[in-house]
């Protein structure tokens, strides 16, 4: 007989920790993007995604609102917003 | 092409957390074709609880000091079955890797297997609650090394564990940190490309432990190398194969980001101590970016 | 093919025999000779096992532990210090369902050091959810190594499986063996093929924090799949006396002359073989008195045991380890089987010998069986030297 014995891959998934928000969230304004990756690179959840320029964003499924890539954007791309605002 | 996701999202990491970003970074970089053993800590706990896990790959959780052993034991069973191609990589914080992980460490160094092993230095033990560690850094305020009346906090200088790799004679050993992400990216695909027994020791600021906004972790991390407190180093076969040099900031532009170092801020006494470790650091490694003289302008 | 071998040589072929393909171990004596003979094999490419020397046994226990986990059969052996040094690590093992085998060479812990034989180690791992088998001789030893890991490896068992062997009795004894055929080994103990492991085609996460929400069940299981391996042992002595005509009876306890007997002795190890001769020399004398050998002790084999010693009037349990400051392990287990039951003996009486290694002799088992005619029934000693005790220092 066993118990709880091994997990399956990538099952993290099934928990949604865009609910860790409460204030603010990140806003990928998409203009002035140069494809540099370091939102990417920097993201701790590695929820952002994108290849051309001005085709970065987030998944707020996952997003925990750190700001991180607000922080190392070097276009300021990236912008922090109130959690209530629509995008 | 769509990437293969090795660490998925979901995890339960503090916002910003440090090591976080450089667990998925390190795993993305490895690929598919890795095994992953993990000590006692963070990542482990905020990776893999029951029913979830974010690993995309072959992982395994024993205990707080035997991810080297265990992987030890990995790497005989593949040799056995003629699999040696497998990557393996093991992963544990400081704790796990310069306290109570050292002695199967050594073990794993000296018999020469061929594993990677990875320490997340976010310099205490920060899973149960930030108490002190050998990587805990000279001043720090930590639940037991707390500052007070008299007391500046943590006492000791960080155990040099990249030196204890050394003198075991292993091919690769380096530093790296989640403010320089490609140059972490680059240091794990080097050392993975290295037969032999590999060390990597990643600076990754915690949030929580080190008191600072969860935004601010990448800068933090940037201001340890830029002061020279945290030297970004590189040696191959024994040898110094690379340094990042730097135009030296105070350290006080790192240590005033942070609320554990915030009860020495008023101390000159005390910030002249730790300027003169990243002063050491910046001699030992040669860390200064040379100035241009006139010569050299042709 | 019969053979004269000394015991660890003998245990050594035994795990050749068993295709471990990942051995680690950390030198204790009396240990030493079994490691040294798994090398030497390798050195001489008899066997194509992975050596791994460690720096301690809790890397070797680590070891063994990474090895079944990527699918590989694995060994271990040590003693004493050593057993409660990777004490934490075979926990781990048990709650990880991996079916490593270790030979345990039973010798005393310290403090004070002391080399020789007794059975506090592996009795003080009885929780860990490792099957615990006992040998009497070295023929036993033999074929308990191959009976552990065909146990171990059973699809509804996967539990790790320790043999314990008397220090220096069975491990530096000489005895005459058979050692089964390689051929005759194959087919009694198939490949290794585990039900989950480290696969790069089927990445699973091994090892996971389980909160309250998830432990328990994993701790029931375990206790369940003890019951599957009280049956499966059945099963598996049943088919090792077809393989290798070696009769253990039911393989969970082993009852010599025990049929009419009036007093019993219950023991476990190499001193069986003592009291067998103590139990011949009785009975010639015209005393009804027997063994009861226990060779499974864990999974506790207790319906075994009831059935053997109901009808049994006086019981003497012989320990080699004690519980300090409570019962005597294996007396307080063997109680235990009696409670609220229609039959049962009239008494039940605790006996510690040969702890450090002081020799049990055929006196001290006549002795035994001599004292349960009196009406004391406190723990007792045997051959215990009053001169080095002082109540003050």
């Amino acid at each position: 007989m066993f118990g709880p014995i091994f997990t399956k891959p990538l099952t993290s998934k099934n928990n949604k920790t865009g609910s860790w928000r409460t204030t603010q969230k990140p806003k990928f304004l998409q203009k002035n993007c140069i494809a540099c990756k370091m939102c990417v690179l920097i993201c701790p959840e590695g929820c952002i995604e994108g290849e051309q320029k001005n085709t970065y964003h987030c998944d707020y499924d996952y997003c925990k609102g750190c700001g991180l890539c607000v922080e190392v954007c070097p276009k300021q791309d990236i912008i922090m917003v109130e959690e209530s605002q629509n995008l | 092409m769509p990437k293969q996701i090795l660490f998925a999202c979901g995890h339960t990491a503090c916002a910003g957390c440090g090591q976080a970003i450089a667990a998925r970074l390190v795993i993305e970089t490895a690929g598919t074709n890795t095994m992953v053993v993990n000590n006692t800590g963070c990542l482990e706990v905020f990776s893999t609880k029951y029913p979830e896990s974010s690993w995309g790959v072959p992982w395994i959780h024993s205990l707080f000091e035997n991810a080297a052993a265990v992987a030890s034991g990995i790497e005989a069973a593949l040799k056995y079955l003629g699999k040696e191609d497998i990557q393996i990589i093991t992963q544990a914080g400081d704790g796990g890797t310069a306290d109570i992980g050292l002695q199967a460490l050594s073990g794993m160094w000296e018999r020469g297997h061929n594993i990677l092993s990875i320490c997340y230095d976010n310099e205490a033990y920060m899973n149960t609650g930030v108490q002190r560690s050998g990587l805990t850094p000279f001043d720090s305020d930590t639940a037991t090394t707390p500052y007070g009346k008299q007391s500046f906090g943590n006492p000791t200088l960080k155990k040099p564990v990249p030196e204890i790799a050394l003198a075991h004679i292993i091919p690769y050993v380096a530093t790296a940190s989640v403010g320089f992400p490609q140059d972490l990216q680059r240091k794990v695909k080097k050392a993975l490309s290295i037969k032999g027994p590999k060390y990597l020791q990643i600076h990754v600021p915690c949030p929580l432990g080190w008191r600072h906004t969860p935004n601010l972790t990448y800068k933090v991390a940037r201001l340890a190398i830029e002061t020279g407190l945290y030297p970004l180093i590189e040696y191959e076969n024994g040898a110094l194969s690379s340094v990042r040099k730097i135009k030296p900031l105070p350290v006080e532009e790192y240590l005033k980001l942070q609320g554990r170092f915030k009860h020495i801020l008023n101390s000159p006494e005390q910030i002249k101590k730790i300027q003169e470790i990243a002063n050491n650091n910046i001699k030992r490694y040669n860390l200064l970016i040379q100035e241009e003289t006139p010569s050299s302008s042709i | 093919m019969r053979e004269f071998l000394e015991g660890s040589q003998a245990i050594a072929r035994a795990v050749a025999l068993c295709r471990a393909g990942v051995v680690a171990a950390y030198p204790i004596t009396p240990q030493t000779h079994i490691p040294e003979g798994l090398s030497e094999m390798v050195a001489n490419k008899e066997i194509s096992a992975q050596i791994v020397n460690v720096e301690s046994e809790h890397s070797a226990a680590s070891v063994v532990l990474g090895a079944a986990a990527t699918g590989v059969r694995a060994y271990t052996a040590t003693s004493s210090q050593g057993l409660l040094l990777m004490s934490e690590v075979l926990f781990n093992i048990a709650g990880l369902r991996l079916p490593v085998v270790l030979t345990c060479a039973n010798r005393a812990v310290s403090a004070p050091i002391n080399i020789w034989n007794d059975q506090q180690d592996s009795i003080s791992l009885r929780d860990s959810g490792w099957i615990q088998l006992y040998a009497e001789n070295i023929q036993e030893a033999v074929d308990l190594h191959i009976i552990a890991y065909r146990v171990a490896e059973e699809k509804n068992v996967m539990l790790p499986a320790m043999v314990c062997v008397d220090g220096y009795t069975l491990t530096h004894g000489w005895e005459a063996v058979n050692l089964p055929e390689q051929q005759a080994v194959d087919k009694f103990l198939p490949p290794y093929n585990p039900l989950y492991k480290l696969d790069i085609n089927n990445p699973l996460t091994l090892g996971f924090l389980a909160d309250s929400d998830y432990y328990m069940e994993t701790r029931f299981a375990i206790q369940k799949s003890h019951q599957e391996a009280l049956k499966a042992l059945l099963e598996i002595f049943q088919e090792f006396n077809k393989y290798f005509s070696r009769d253990y009876q039911n393989g969970l306890i082993e009852t010599y002359r025990t049929q009419d007997a009036e007093k019993v002795i219950v023991a476990m190890g190499s001193v069986c073989g003592t009291i067998k001769d103590a139990v011949d020399v009785l009975r010639k004398k015209g005393k009804k008195v027997g063994l009861l050998k226990i060779i499974t002790f864990r999974p506790f084999p207790a319906e075994e045991i009831y059935g053997a010693l109901k009808k049994v009037s006086k019981v003497a349990v012989l320990d080699k380890a004690l519980s300090l400051g409570g019962q005597a392990p294996l007396y307080s287990e063997i109680r235990s089987v009696f409670f609220g039951k229609k039959s049962a003996p009239k008494f039940i009486r605790s006996f510690v010998a040969g702890l450090g290694g002081r020799d049990i002799t055929l006196d001290s088992i006549i002795n035994i069986f001599n004292k349960l005619s009196l009406k004391e029934t406190k723990e007792e000693f045997l051959d215990l030297k009053p001169e080095l005790l002082q109540e003050k220092l």
